[in-house]
């Protein structure tokens, strides 16, 4: 009876040195790419030019944040988008006072950002319970938000954009804390929060399981269904955050525009920074690597000259590179 | 090897068959004969080599050496719509059709009549029933195939892969997920075509099965073929010690680490009461002690994992009654059965047991982990304490607690999932094939470990198809058949010929003395 061990006998002989090499080439490109601007763009080397990008793309990373927990469990996300779009919807519509006028506009504003961020994580939530409850395909799940959150958003607001002047409300997505864009600020908080809880918490160990091999993860404990719907839920608190710094930026809410596209661009950005789209290994310093390269790339393009729908193209290559990237690491 | 070959020509010959995966052979000179119009069945244990066989006749591996000919001719399957071309038609265990689509449809899927570039309706139509009717199967082809039974479903999809031209039908477990009057149908169908003159090759692990419709049975071991035999000619018991490599008088050498065993048995950790689930548990009922390792011996499909998997809350139960250390226990998920102390090691590592991406560290502490956090954050010195305990105390080779666990050895990645579940301090461990797939040495290992862990007063339930390493490591022995416990044997009680007619017949050698005399 030879039974004869199909593993690696040696384990020193092949670590697995690809994903590093993805990982560094994340954080090389994104010093190539400054490196670049430093030397071609003309006025690249200022604080005003450093704010423009970080503000661009905050929304992207705070949605970015949310995303990259949902892929690291293996699912992903279509509705974040559309979640803005509720999120920009409903914060207007109490800080206005259009449903009870509230005398202290601060109240109001403080009532009006929770309950927006609130309402948008129980749309989450409800994409992790359709998940978990009835076996839906996480594409197939969120899609269903994707298209009726925007409904939602629009039916609420009677299909009218809502513009205002609301300098209390507005901070989030003008103001400055201590010189930085409030926005960054978030995004920043956002960003250690999350990577903290991935590497640190059983709550982030418990995603990761999840996402590296579900069946072993449930027969270890790791309460599955609690765990998604509790991802998809903080991918929906994301948004619901990154639709309120959307519209004070535009001061102004349009069901229509919020979020539009968003999804993608959230995707790009976690594929871009090195997690697995296939779940149980995520980085969420990458996806803010992610986001910024794909930034930067497209104001160097643009301060360059060359138009946006090139840019466009350059955009589509780099997510192209980085996922054959992580096939590398795979294989 | 036989002594009965009669003198029709076979249909299939395959001789001398070579077959090496990455230099670990699959199949050493191994031999398959079928005959014309004959049922023949192709039976062994897991990894036995019949899949392999079945492979490089249909195409789908190619063989490194060895003769096959069929109907008088040499034959070589290019790829699975090749073998079906030249006669040699494969029906799997689930049934690959469209269910939304008419009969027809489904029957001339990829071989469509067509006309001026249409479809020929009226032709399909008319080959699909002119098809069915060989089957003795009259029904209205245009009609979705969801509306029909399952039978029916089934021999649409029987008679689709068998066409107008297959010789040779290859059934592999046909019956694994059809209900008794389904089988039924099957088995008639099986006739037909033998009528047909149609040959069949049968694999199967239920014996009874394999007496109720073949002629003939060819027996693999370690890929070779040890014994070919007229069905009528061999009895339960010895066509189960084939399989196992057993002498049935053969008197067991020790050949397993577990060694002589001398502790105290306590009280009874686990009660299970008329088990009943899924298709695969009928009426089981079994207990296990404090300091007991209790021994799941039977034929693959005897309901020995799915059993253990209803103690762990992996699968619903249909009915039955769990009690843990007196109280009753109904476990409804594997969280559930883990927090009143029990632990499963599933038979399949790697897509039940190890997290490839995660390290030692974070797989070995998996289970224990809610234990070791404060206000959810992971207390990283405790981890680190108990993860460096275990790997000292269990021997796991590794870089370090850091190195992702795929890169270890199936021993050593065997030794942290028994780690996972020991950290916890469990009562009861459950323990699937625990060493399946692991060299000899880390198979001794494990098995030492396991009786240790036995006289420390844990009670374990081992499922194993070694039949010596039930044998000789547990206290006690039920044999389970087609989702029946058919006997309880103690260690004294629990020889080889003991273990293998309770196997084959559901019951032991002396009841069946007893009723027969």
């Amino acid at each position: 009876m030879m039974q004869v061990d199909v593993a690696n006998p040696n384990p020193a002989a092949k670590r697995d040195w690809r994903p590093r090499i993805a990982r560094y080439a994340t954080l090389a490109a994104l010093l190539a790419l400054i490196a670049f601007n430093f030397a071609f763009t003309n006025h690249f080397a200022s604080i005003q030019t450093l704010y423009v990008n970080l503000t661009q793309v905050a929304t992207i990373v705070i949605v970015g944040v949310g995303m990259t927990l949902v892929i690291a469990t293996g699912g992903i996300d279509l509705s974040v988008g559309s979640l803005m779009a509720i999120s920009g919807a409903l914060a207007p519509i109490i800080f206005l006072g259009k449903i009870a006028a509230i005398g202290e506009i601060h109240v109001a504003v403080g009532l009006a950002m929770l309950v927006a961020v609130l309402a948008s994580g129980a749309f989450g939530w409800f994409n992790g319970w359709l998940i978990t409850k009835y076996r839906i395909q996480p594409i197939i799940a969120t899609l269903v938000l994707f298209i009726a959150g925007r409904g939602i958003a629009q039916v609420s607001t009677n299909g009218n954009l809502q513009p205002f002047k609301t300098p209390a409300f507005q901070w989030i997505g003008l103001g400055r804390w201590f010189g930085v864009p409030v926005q960054v600020v978030i995004m920043i908080l956002l960003v250690i929060a999350a990577a903290w809880v991935l590497k640190s918490t059983l709550f982030g160990r418990q995603i990761l399981a999840i996402g590296g091999n579900e069946r072993a993860a449930r027969l270890a404990g790791v309460p599955v269904g609690n765990v998604k719907r509790w991802v998809y839920g903080i991918s929906g608190l994301c948004s619901g955050i990154a639709g309120l710094v959307v519209i004070a930026i535009n001061s102004s809410s349009d069901a229509n525009l919020v979020g539009m596209g968003m999804e993608l661009d959230a995707i790009a950005a976690v594929a871009v920074g090195g997690t697995l789209l296939s779940g149980g290994r995520a980085t969420v310093w990458g996806t803010l690597l992610g986001a910024l390269i794909i930034q930067l790339v497209r104001y160097t393009l643009l301060a360059n000259g060359v138009p946006d729908d090139v840019a466009k193209l350059v955009k589509a290559g780099l997510i192209v590179a980085a996922v054959w990237l992580q096939g590398r690491g795979r294989a | 090897m036989t002594s009965t070959v009669s003198a029709a020509a076979p249909l299939l010959s395959m001789r001398g068959v070579n077959k090496a995966f990455g230099g670990i052979p699959a199949l050493s000179e191994a031999t398959l004969e079928v005959r014309a119009g004959e049922v023949h069945a192709l039976i062994g244990q897991n990894g036995a080599g019949k899949s392999t066989m079945i492979k490089i006749l249909t195409g789908y591996v190619a063989r490194d050496s060895g003769e096959i000919a069929f109907g008088g001719d040499g034959f070589e399957a290019k790829s699975p719509q090749d073998a079906q071309a030249k006669g040699i038609s494969t029906i799997y265990q689930e049934i690959n059709l469209v269910p939304y689509r008419s009969v027809t449809e489904n029957i001339c899927l990829g071989r469509e009549s067509r006309r001026f570039g249409l479809l020929d309706w009226s032709a399909m139509h008319a080959q699909a029933r002119a098809l069915l009717a060989r089957f003795q199967v009259d029904i209205d082809v245009r009609r979705p195939l969801m509306r029909f039974s399952t039978a029916t479903q089934q021999m649409v999809a029987i008679a689709r892969a068998i066409g107008f031209q297959a010789r040779l039908v290859i059934m592999d477990e046909p019956t694994s997920s059809l209900d008794e009057r389904e089988v039924k149908v099957l088995f008639d169908v099986i006739r037909q075509l033998k009528g047909a003159g149609v040959s069949v090759i049968f694999v199967s692990h239920k014996l009874d099965e394999l007496y109720a419709v073949c002629d003939r049975v060819t027996i693999m071991r370690d890929g070779r073929t040890v014994r070919v035999s007229e069905m009528k000619n061999i009895s339960k018991v010895e066509l189960v010690a084939s399989m196992l490599g057993r002498d049935v008088a053969q008197v067991a050498k020790s050949a397993t680490a577990f060694g002589e065993r001398a502790t105290p048995i306590g009280d009874v950790v686990l009660q299970a009461k008329n088990l009943k689930a899924g298709h695969m548990v009928h009426d089981i009922s079994f207990d296990v002690r404090k300091g007991e390792i209790v021994g799941f011996a039977g034929l693959l499909g005897s309901g020995r994992t799915e059993t253990a998997r209803l103690v762990f809350g992996a699968d619903p139960l249909r009915s039955g009654q769990f009690a843990l250390k007196g109280q009753a226990f109904s476990p409804h998920e594997p969280a559930d059965a883990i927090a009143c102390g029990i632990g499963f090691a599933s038979e399949d590592r790697k897509l039940e047991g190890i997290i490839p991406d995660m390290s030692v560290a974070e797989n070995l502490t998996l289970a224990l982990l809610p234990q070791l956090t404060r206000a959810g954050i992971v207390d990283g010195a405790k981890q680190r304490a108990v993860v460096e305990k275990f790997i000292k105390s269990l021997g796991v080779k590794c870089a370090g607690p850091d190195q992702p666990i795929r890169e270890l050895s199936g021993g050593n990645q065997q030794k942290v999932l028994l780690a996972r579940w020991l950290a916890m301090k469990p009562a009861l461990l459950l323990l699937d094939e625990p060493t399946r797939g692991i060299d000899v040495g880390a198979k001794a290992e494990i098995q030492r470990i396991i009786k240790q862990l036995a006289e420390d007063g844990l009670g374990v339930l081992m499922i194993s198809s070694e039949l010596e390493e039930v044998i000789e490591g547990s206290d006690r022995i039920f044999v389970l058949r087609e989702g029946h416990n058919v006997a309880e044997l103690s260690h004294a009680e629990a020889t080889e010929a003991a273990v293998m007619s309770a196997m084959a017949h559901g019951e032991t050698e002396a009841a069946l003395r007893e009723r027969t005399s």
